[in-house]
């Protein structure tokens, strides 16, 4: 049911290909060889190909070019010359082989645009859709060929059999999930805990100095970890804190309760005016590092949860829900800051069992 | 001349005029303001200290009070130390622009001794942080790998992992660290201008500070290998080039790789000649195919 | 002309005969060089994340020859000198590797990452497509379920892709990754546990997603885009609705040599892109951003912009949280990991079956509409781009804040309330402007297109002359086709039996989109019978386009409904 449209005039949205002058067949018929093989301007035809030819030349000296640098620009500060930087020459390096890649791809690239569009005739076909449906008599007789082969094999004249197949399976397919389980170690209790303990020390993170509370000025803020586990990133990825030194009267808040268990306590600051939050933003886990010392807002740069560094870290915008746990601190024997105890409740994001 | 006036029809003259007139008046703008007002000196400096309140009195006092006790409009400067002074006079935050307001970065209105004069006056009320040494804010040495770590725990929050800078609440903004010198980062540091935390040098000591200034520098001037910066911010400026640029680009090159094609004109005769020709082989062919069809 | 024919080879005829001999191709392959093509610049969006894949798994390889998938600390002496005494996982040392002491390492590896970042690109543009020329139904419902996989599993590798080098962005990308697991309730933590081993950051999450990341989400996508092609040339592809075109035809230019040329200069195309851009435009700048620790952070922290969705929703959602009998249930977090995400995929999943159910309509469509022709679906995509574009732009909103010098809390209250208000007013306002076009369109019809001239007539008035429509302009609108009625609720047939769609609040609701649907602006008489066939053949629909519970096929006929 196949027929040839003619075509008419050329006006059509851009993008969408004219129609040509010659209608040929569909792919049902016996094979005829096309009518026109070549583009109709000879002349137009000549000049497409000697700039296709130019710019596939190009490509090719590209290519060489491309090579050469790759040979001639070293990189690495073990191939370059003492004392240069290897970022210049990371840099001069990209440049010249990703130009060079650049140019054959798209001098190949355009060239080949240029060599369909003006070195081919324009030729437009037209195809038959076939129905998608089968017929009734095929449909019909997969539908017979199924069932007698069904019937064959007795799967639906013996129902002790598909169960029992079933039964058998059922734990196969389970098999996979439950080899899954050493993936890793039961959560546990190991969220509701850091490695804080009475007495343990805090120190700077990278400097790992242990600090006194006379080294804080009103309005410093540093990130302190517990002294010994710098490499332990398991445990500073619950255990950093960051501490906030506040002129005198600034801190102040009352005790906060969860249930029966005192979660937040002027008592644990030093002086009133010294006092450790969790940095782990308890939305998701992000550091929340960013401290404004005119606002007195803590501010976690992943989702802007804001907590009031005055007030407990009490959440003040943002989707966190609950404020950074306080880590309540004390001056160990030799004047330097320490924990008095671990956190009073879980740090970091919430979970199911958190309670 | 003349031939200016030869020109004054074409087409683009009248921008010419404009463009030119408007230059005209930016070179005479720039050259009557100066580079700022700088203050007169005072008929007898004898000492630093009094030269620096005098000039404190001149330029400061109409916020700070006369002596520096701070009035409604701005804070005391009692123990704030010269390296505040330094920091917020060298970057041009002082003189405050209008109050109230996050102060940016702008032209400084004084010389560097002019500074120091006024940074020795407001120590002189009440100690505070010293302006640090060429010494102690050299990176010779330095240890850059120690600057990563420090930088991006107590810096990279609010300045951005390069120093590009970064967004604060309620419309105040950390500065981009390309222009700051060296001294200016250690002042910044040592006393926190704004609404930047304090980090003394018991937090964070000098040999530290000199590390971090050492990253900062080093960052900022290494050059980008893989091209274009796009502003060191991340992913949010690739985002964007890549459906603006690599998409865009795309189309534009998938609408003329599918362009309706011309069939490019030849010379008339020729054109006469092909049309006959074609045209019977057309009709013969579609003769043909009408008859197959049927 | 010359036509010359070419004489083929002797050695490739013989190369030929040798596969004939075990394969039985002549018919086959004779069938596929001459498929049709539709030729239109929107249908090559698909193949950019075609051939961005193939870029991928090319460059993908040649990376992996050099990157380590390996957590074990190692202090570093290399060419970045900056961190030479750092501390740092061997996976970023080794992507520190290939971008200093790799020729073309770098290239390659940005390369890549433009090229992910394109895939996704490429993805989005050919998925609004195929939606707004409702390309996606019957009978290619199950190939644009197929994509919309591939779009879910194109964010996972890209994911887990940028997460390999274990530097301080993606790695902050993690943690937010393993919060949010973490706060699913009842079996959160053990996924959580699970994947990473054990707490975060562990050991093994950087070796999973490598294997992940290399092997499994790359298998699955190649299947999967081999079905999606196979399905695309079994069905044929659809084309637009342009006169010459029917529902039974394709009219293209042949596979052979047509596409085949075509498709070369569009990889070289899409390859040259990737390497302008690698070459001019640097991407992830690992070493800027330094290794990963736990406790630094940056301003700016986006995720790639596939992921910019989810990391807005996080930003706008405010804070929410219950706390029940010992158990917390965060919905600060769930709410904005499953919700927009699951509408917009659920949606799309849902899409053509819901406009099938809606508008009755069972019959196959193998031309596209245009977007005025379907004010109810161009409505809801543009809605649905508003609302994904809304929650992308609030992932950026601290970079927003920044630039544009906005406080950072306005745009988040901004884009609280602009993401419901914004697609709903979008929705209206879409379908209105639909409508006008198709009023416009109809006024062609009426009346023809006006040519620029303006007359005087004789009694002092100005009238512009018209020129009537040219059979492809004609064609072009008479190609609108308008869903039919479905019998109205309440209005039983002749034997007083109600439809049994239209009972019960799912016939209500039926009632109420179909009419949505069917809102339409009339075609003039004689122009269009509402399955646009211009060269006036039957309508292939038939029985199956009548509504389902219609009565005599004239009853069904409310086709060309009511103008509003």
């Amino acid at each position: 049911m196949s027929e040839i449209e003619e075509p008419a005039g050329p006006r059509r949205v851009i993008g969408t290909p004219s129609p040509a002058p010659v209608a040929v067949d569909t792919a049902e018929k016996p094979a005829e060889p096309p009518l026109v093989t070549d583009p109709p301007n000879k002349a137009h035809a000549s000049r497409a190909e000697r700039l296709v030819a130019a710019l596939f030349v190009l490509a090719f000296l590209a290519g060489c070019g491309f090579i050469a640098a790759y040979i001639g620009l070293e990189v690495g500060s073990s191939n370059i010359p003492a004392g240069a930087s290897a970022v210049d020459a990371a840099f001069r390096s990209n440049l010249a082989l990703g130009l060079a890649l650049s140019v054959i791809l798209l001098a190949i690239g355009t060239g080949s645009l240029i060599w369909v569009r003006h070195l081919t005739p324009n030729i437009e076909i037209e195809e038959e859709r076939h129905e998608l449906k089968s017929s009734p008599k095929d449909r019909a007789a997969f539908k017979a060929e199924f069932a007698d082969g069904a019937a064959i094999s007795q799967f639906t004249k013996r129902p002790l059999l598909r169960r029992t197949l079933l039964l058998a399976t059922v734990p196969l397919a389970l098999a996979p999930l439950v080899l899954l389980r050493d993936l890793g170690p039961l959560p546990g209790t190991s969220l509701r805990y850091t490695v804080w303990r009475k007495g343990l020390r805090a120190v700077t993170l990278g400097g790992l100095n242990p600090l006194r509370p006379g080294d804080f000025q009103p309005g410093s803020m540093i990130t302190m970890i517990p002294q010994g586990y710098q490499d332990d990133a398991n445990a500073l990825a619950k255990a950093g804190v960051i501490l906030i030194k506040f002129e005198p009267g600034q801190l102040n808040f009352p005790d906060r309760y969860s249930g029966s268990t005192l979660i937040a306590s002027m008592n644990w600051s030093i002086d009133n005016s010294l006092v450790a939050y969790s940095k782990i933003c308890t939305h998701v886990g992000c550091p929340v590092a960013l401290y404004e010392q005119t606002t007195h807002h803590i501010l976690c740069p992943c989702h802007q949860s804001t907590f009031d560094a005055t007030n407990g870290a009490w959440v003040i915008f943002g989707p966190a829900a609950r404020p950074l746990p306080q880590l309540p601190l004390m001056v160990d024997s030799d004047g330097y800051l320490a924990a008095a105890s671990d956190f009073p409740q879980p740090v970091g994001p919430s979970f199911w069992e958190r309670g | 001349m003349s031939s200016i006036i030869a020109r004054r029809r074409h087409p683009a003259a009248g921008y010419a005029a404009v463009a030119g007139g408007l230059v005209a008046v930016g070179v005479l703008y720039s050259t009557l303001s100066g580079g700022g007002a700088s203050a007169a000196a005072p008929a007898q400096a004898s000492t630093q200290i009094a030269q620096g309140k005098s000039l404190f009195v001149q330029s400061c006092s109409s916020c700070h009070g006369l002596d520096a006790q701070g009035t409604s409009q701005a804070p005391s400067l009692v123990g704030a130390g010269a390296a505040a002074v330094y920091f917020q006079m060298s970057t041009g935050r002082m003189p405050a622009k209008e109050l109230g307001a996050e102060n940016d970065r702008k032209p400084t209105e004084f010389t560097e001794q002019q500074i120091y004069a006024i940074a020795a006056y407001i120590a002189s009320l009440g100690g505070g942080p010293a302006i640090p040494t060429a010494a102690q804010v050299s990176t010779e040495g330095a240890n850059t790998a120690l600057g990563e770590e420090l930088f991006s725990t107590n810096c990279a929050q609010c300045h951005g992992f390069a120093g590009a800078g970064g967004a604060l609440t309620y419309g105040k903004n950390a500065p981009n660290l390309n222009a700051s010198t060296p001294t200016q980062i250690y002042t910044a540091m040592l006393t926190g201008p704004e609404a930047m935390p304090v980090f003394g040098d018991g937090t964070i000591t000098p040999q530290e500070k000199r590390d971090i200034i050492a990253f900062i520098t080093d960052t900022r001037n290494e050059p980008n290998p893989g091209g274009l910066s796009l502003a060191r911010t991340g992913t949010v400026t690739e985002g964007l080039l890549i459906w603006l640029g690599g998409l865009g680009f795309l189309i534009l090159i998938a609408m003329w790789l599918t362009a309706r094609r011309r069939d490019h004109a030849m010379s008339e005769r020729g054109e006469a000649e092909h049309a006959s020709a074609e045209g019977i082989e057309v009709e013969k062919t579609e003769a043909e195919h009408t008859e197959q069809r049927s | 002309m010359s036509d010359e024919a070419v004489k083929i080879p002797k050695a490739l005829d013989g190369l030929g005969g040798w596969f004939d001999d075990r394969f039985h191709g002549a018919r086959g392959v004779r069938v596929l060089m001459r498929k049709v093509f539709p030729d239109h610049w929107t249908f090559m969006l698909g193949e950019i994340a075609l051939w961005s894949f193939v870029i991928l798994l090319l460059t993908g390889t040649y990376l992996a020859f050099f990157f380590v998938p390996s957590t074990q600390e190692v202090v570093y002496h290399g060419s970045y000198t900056k961190l030479n005494g750092i501390q740092m996982s061997q996976a970023y040392a080794s992507t520190l590797n290939i971008s200093f002491d790799i020729r073309g390492g770098l290239l390659i590896r940005q390369i890549h990452h433009w090229a992910a970042d394109l895939f996704m690109v490429a993805i989005f543009a050919h998925m609004l497509r195929v939606f707004f020329t409702g390309a996606y139904r019957k009978p290619r419902e199950v190939n644009w379920l197929i994509g919309i996989t591939l779009l879910l599993l194109g964010m996972i590798e890209g994911l887990f892709g940028y997460s390999l080098p274990d530097d301080q962005l993606s790695g902050a990308g993690l943690r937010i990754f393993q919060g949010v697991l973490q706060g699913i309730p009842i079996v959160g933590t053990y996924l959580a546990f699970f994947l990473f081993g054990g707490e975060f950051p562990g050991n093994s999450i950087v070796p999973r997603m490598y294997i992940i990341h290399v092997f499994l989400i790359p298998g699955l996508i190649l299947a999967l885009i081999t079905a999606h092609l196979f399905i695309m040339f079994w069905q044929k592809h659809t084309q637009m609705p342009v006169l010459g075109n029917t529902e039974r035809n394709v009219v293209g230019q042949p596979f052979w040599p047509y596409f085949v040329l075509k498709g070369q200069a569009w990889f070289f195309f899409i390859f040259g892109s990737l390497a302008v851009l690698a070459t001019f435009a640097q991407i992830n700048p690992v070493w800027l951003y330094g290794p990963y620790t736990p406790l630094a952070i940056s301003s700016a922290s986006q995720p790639d912009w596939y992921m910019g969705i989810l990391e807005g929703a996080l930003r706008i959602m405010p804070s929410w949280e219950i706390n029940f009998l010992g158990h917390t249930l965060t919905l600060s977090v769930l709410i904005p990991f499953a919700v927009p995400l699951g509408i917009i995929f659920t949606g799309a999943a849902l899409w053509p079956f819901f406009e099938q159910w809606a508008t009755g309509d069972r019959s196959e469509h193998h031309i596209n509409d245009r977007p005025r022709n379907a004010p109810v679906r161009t409505g809801t995509g543009v809605a649905a781009v508003c609302f994904y574009g809304i929650l992308w732009a609030e992932g950026a909103n601290d970079v927003l804040a920044d630039n544009f010098q906005v406080p950072l809390y306005t745009i988040t209250w901004i884009a609280r309330i602009a993401v419901i208000v914004v697609p709903i007013g979008a929705y209206f306002v879409t379908k209105r402007i639909c409508l006008g076009l198709q009023r416009h369109d109809t006024s062609l019809l009426t009346h023809g297109v006006e040519i620029g001239i303006i007359k005087q007539l004789p009694d002092g008035g100005y009238v512009e002359e018209e020129r009537p429509l040219t059979p492809e302009e004609r064609g072009k609108i008479d190609s609108k086709k308008v869903p039919l009625a479905l019998p109205a609720r309440g209005h039983p047939d002749d034997n007083g039996v109600p439809a049994p769609s239209s009972r019960g609040v799912m016939g209500w609701a039926r009632g109420v989109a179909n009419r949505a649907f069917t809102e339409t602006v009339a075609v003039p008489d004689g122009h269009g019978n509402g399955h646009g066939h211009p060269d006036g053949h039957e309508a292939i629909e038939g029985p199956e386009h009548a509504g389902v519970g219609a009565g005599e096929p004239g009853e069904s006929g409310e086709h060309g409904g009511e103008e509003q």
